[in-house]
């Protein structure tokens, strides 16, 4: 938030410098990149390593602009922006050299669709008229239409490449359970190098090998799932192409926020359904607790026992020591009946920390006010 | 927790104790690697070798129940040295002169031996936690699992008084609770001594204000613990229970002695998501929706309360538990259960819980409140204790070591303490129906330390017999540094081998918790398959 001079943040008072972006007059606080400020002003600044989680990093150079009295053209993502600086974000210089260096990252991803001019029109089960390999398409990438990269491609009209493909095969990791790391889709930002040592600093994966050998890998090339990885999924989530992806892929038709029910942190996440079934799980980076992070539980663990097919669907009785399927009239009425025999010192009422607030406030009351006990806990201690 | 987890990154140092938090709370774990890149000091305290130990400045590895001469030991150091904080104590805490003579029973020669830490480390903790202010302390079952768990907790208590360490920005005396909402279950009232809010059943005021908000005669004698219930159900005292979403026939101590006593039982109803291995012994099985089915609220670890919304339908015919619970109520010609939603339930919170006052559903769209949050016009607390402790002053307390209840012998010669896997979830009811963290953590594993390993003559993924004076159970060996000699590890999570058949029910007098951490056992070589839990 601006504020005539000085933004202040909690209470500590920051100092602003204003510049002017495009012939825009902008004012950011001190320490604001030049993408970060021309990101505040609407301006876009194409770029594929940026993330606003993270530390700015300057490998792309797809935000390379031009500031009036600096050499050269510096990464707006790695620039401060300093009072009165006069950048230009477009020019046909600026667009040249940014499309040089798409074409590089493109020599080493599948892009055959990525340059064709009829991509748009393209389904899954189209016959491809230029016989591109099924492993080359964008129909057949899980993150087709959900790409940075193809975002990119776009804005800077790219359409044929002017140095040569490096189409060798790279290696496919699909040790970890819940998602793949295909090495073939990497344009090695290393977003999620970057992830895995600032946000879970845990530090699995880096960057390794130089060249067209570079590639992302953990320690000694070891699959994922053999490495100190965690599984938490935050490196997917960041990963602007199609290389990091779950195993399966549906897309949800909407998505309902709520809290996450496994450990105490509260994590606030998105669960997104489809067809009446939970299909995936998005952290909330509103969220107070988490703020856009979850663990491996939370991203991965839900879907399946809430959709599990071992879920009690109704009531069950015992009858001739078997428990056997009932109505809920049948069931409640027995409950009611029998409850109704003891009182006080006789009964107790277990509840659950699994549960919400207000399961819990009824099962209390209903153990106070009506079977007369204070005989009421839950397993807190455990 | 005192403080919340936001300004964890606050701490120039923080104290973990008795945590595995990289496991069991694993983005609060993020938080505190986050802090330490960024220069926060942290000192570890834990027998096993956790996770966080790589990124720890210190390591105190002290022998398991011996947390109490730790910390006073630490704490003689910060009096001796001058490094108290002398103008909080004079104007917030009392009975300091008293507390300070007990300190002289902890020389640091006598921690030495206790705890297994060497003194120039328990000195430097003292230190670094003394002078980096604001220091964080964040525990979790680690310390409260003792039969003297709540000296523990008085402990870490003292220790942040005793250098001001509390109602500050980054510090704080933070229990990290474990399940999603065991914060919340406490503070609506699911607790034997308590109405929500915990407000007290013995009383009177508080009881006239509740008999006449539900119409009814209400008992001013607090009831029993979880801890107290089982073995009431095993005498027979207790003839029915009625019990919601949780699964003690794996998860409380001495699984042979709760089988008995639910099995003892005249009429068991269990309510649940799955046919647990608790619900098989149920004379009535009530289907429940998952959280994802329904409306209502959590209350995380920092007190913050927070909406959960329905994204899909209910599966089958199950329901909420509200609605079971009130549907049963009313089929037994109870007044006061007729409530439409849970925000009606949530209104009824409010008007009886001060602390919950100021909380309805309309404020929590905009996301959530921190109690105590008395009025609607209240922002809701980040940070307790600021001005005041809740009793007025804090009181310090003089404390003396109490070891555990069961200590290795010749017959049980190892320790063995429980913990947590981050690929499972307590008893794995959830946890264990997906497939994928079951290919991470899929069965127990014993961890143990490999000279005890070398003097059992056990191989690395041997099967072994663990025996304790309750029970026995058998699983793979983990040959593994992370446990110190003497002490094995297993987590609970694995209905194969559980690990509860063998642990002490000896509780904490005040708290009720049983003694998790510290229980005698001894390893046996064995080729067997797993005992079961059916009935």
């Amino acid at each position: 938030m601006t504020i005539s001079g000085t933004a202040v943040a909690g209470d500590r008072k920051l100092k602003t410098v204003s510049l002017t972006i495009d012939g825009l007059k902008v004012e950011v606080p001190e320490g604001t990149t030049v993408l970060e400020a021309s990101v505040k002003a609407g301006i876009y600044i194409p770029t594929l390593c940026y993330h606003p989680d993270l530390e700015p990093y300057g490998g792309c150079r797809l935000c390379v602009v031009e500031i009036k009295q600096m050499r050269g053209l510096p990464t707006a993502c790695t620039t401060p922006a300093t009072e009165g600086m006069v950048v230009t974000t477009e020019s046909p210089a600026i667009n040249e050299i940014r499309r040089a260096s798409l074409e590089m990252i493109l020599s080493t991803h599948p892009c055959e669709c990525l340059v064709c001019h009829r991509r748009d029109r393209c389904g899954p089960n189209d016959i491809c008229l230029r016989s591109v390999a099924v492993d080359d398409r964008c129909v057949t990438c899980p993150s087709n239409q959900d790409c940075e990269l193809q975002k990119v491609v776009d804005y800077l009209g790219v359409h044929e490449l002017h140095i040569p493909r490096d189409t060798t095969p790279r290696d496919i990791d699909n040790s970890n359970p819940f998602f793949d790391f295909d090495h073939n889709r990497c344009i090695l930002c290393a977003r999620c190098v970057r992830t895995c040592q600032e946000i879970t600093c845990v530090g699995a994966i880096d960057m390794a090998n130089r060249g067209y050998n570079a590639k992302i890998a953990a320690f000694n090339d070891l699959p994922l799932f053999d490495s100190i990885c965690r599984s938490c999924g935050e490196c997917m989530v960041r990963c602007p192409t199609g290389a990091l992806n779950p195993k399966e892929v549906i897309r949800s038709d909407k998505e309902v926020k709520t809290t996450c029910g496994y450990c105490g942190v509260g994590c606030s996440m998105y669960l997104g359904v489809k067809n009446g079934k939970i299909v995936g799980v998005r952290g909330d980076p509103e969220g107070p607790a988490n703020q856009g992070r979850l663990c491996v539980k939370g991203r991965f663990g839900i879907a399946e026992f809430v959709n599990h097919q071992e879920r009690l669907n109704m009531p069950l009785i015992r009858k001739d020591d078997k428990l056997v399927e009932a109505s809920w009239e049948e069931a409640l009425s027995l409950v009611a009946e029998k409850l109704g025999k003891y009182r006080g010192e006789e009964i107790a009422v277990i509840s659950s920390a699994k549960s919400t607030n207000e399961d819990n406030y009824v099962m209390q009351k209903l153990a106070r006010a009506v079977l007369g006990t204070n005989n009421v806990d839950h397993c807190a201690r455990l | 927790m005192t403080n919340s987890i936001n300004d964890i990154s606050d701490a120039k140092c923080i104290l973990a104790i008795g945590t595995n938090t990289t496991e069991a709370h694993p983005i609060i774990g993020m938080d505190v690697r986050q802090a330490v890149h960024r220069g926060t000091r942290l000192i570890v305290a834990n027998p096993l070798e956790v996770g966080l130990v790589e990124d720890a400045a210190l390591w105190l590895q002290h022998r398991p129940g011996t947390d109490v001469v730790l910390l006073m030991g630490m704490m003689k150091i910060i009096v001796d040295e001058g490094l108290a904080d002398e103008a909080f104590i004079g104007s917030r805490c009392e009975n300091y002169a008293e507390f300070k003579e007990s300190l002289k029973d902890y020389p640091l020669k006598l921690v030495e031996e206790i705890t297994g830490v060497p003194g120039e480390k328990v000195t430097e903790a003292a230190r670094m936690y003394a002078t980096n202010k604001p220091a964080a302390i964040l525990y979790t079952l680690g310390i409260t699992q003792h039969t003297h768990g709540t000296d523990n907790v008085m402990a870490l208590a003292n220790l942040a008084m005793l250098t001001g360490n509390i109602g500050k920005p980054g510090s704080g005396v933070n229990p990290l609770r474990g399940q999603n909402n065991v914060q919340g279950a406490c503070d609506v009232g699911a607790l034997p001594n308590v109405y929500p809010g915990y407000q007290s059943v013995a009383d009177e005021k508080i009881q006239k204000k509740f008999e006449a908000a539900w119409g009814a005669r209400l008992d001013p004698k607090p009831g029993k613990t979880l801890t107290e219930i089982i073995p009431a159900a095993h005498d027979g005292k207790i003839k029915a229970i009625y019990l919601m979403g949780e699964n003690p026939s794996l998860s409380d101590p001495d699984g042979k002695h709760v089988r008995e006593a639910l099995n003892r039982l005249d009429f068991f109803v269990v309510q649940d998501i799955f046919l647990s291995e608790t619900a098989q012994f149920a004379d009535v099985v009530l289907p429940a929706c998952s959280f994802a089915e329904r409306e209502g609220t959590f209350t995380n670890t920092e007190r913050r309360v927070q909406r959960v919304r329905k994204a899909i339908e209910p599966v089958g015919v199950s329901q909420p538990d509200w609605w079971i619970t009130c549907q049963i109520a009313r089929h037994m010609g109870a007044k006061g259960f007729d409530f439409e939603s849970p925000e009606a339930i949530m209104e009824e919170i409010a008007r009886l819980t001060p602390s919950y006052g100021g909380i309805n559903y309309k404020r929590l769209e905009n996301g959530g409140l921190q109690w105590p949050c008395p009025t609607e016009e209240h922002p809701g607390t980040a940070i307790l204790h600021t001005d005041i402790f809740t009793r007025g002053k804090g009181r310090f307390m003089p404390l003396t070591y109490r070891p555990p209840a069961e200590m290795p012998d010749e017959e049980y010669p190892l320790v063995l303490t429980t913990h947590r896997s981050l690929f499972q979830f307590h008893t794995g009811t959830m946890t264990r129906k997906v497939k994928g963290l079951n290919i991470f953590k899929g069965e127990e594993r014993v961890a143990i330390n490999p000279e005890d390993a070398k003097s059992l003559g056990i191989n690395d993924d041997e099967m072994v017999r663990v025996v304790s004076r309750r029970g026995d159970v058998t699983a793979k060996v983990m040959i593994t540094e992370k446990s110190p000699k003497g002490t094995v590890a297993m987590t609970f999570h694995f209905a194969e081998t559980p690990t509860n058949e063998l642990t002490n029910p000896a509780y904490d007098p005040v708290a009720k918790i049983p003694e998790f951490k510290v229980s005698a056992v001894r390893v046996e070589k064995v080729k067997k398959a797993a005992v079961s839990t059916a009935r």
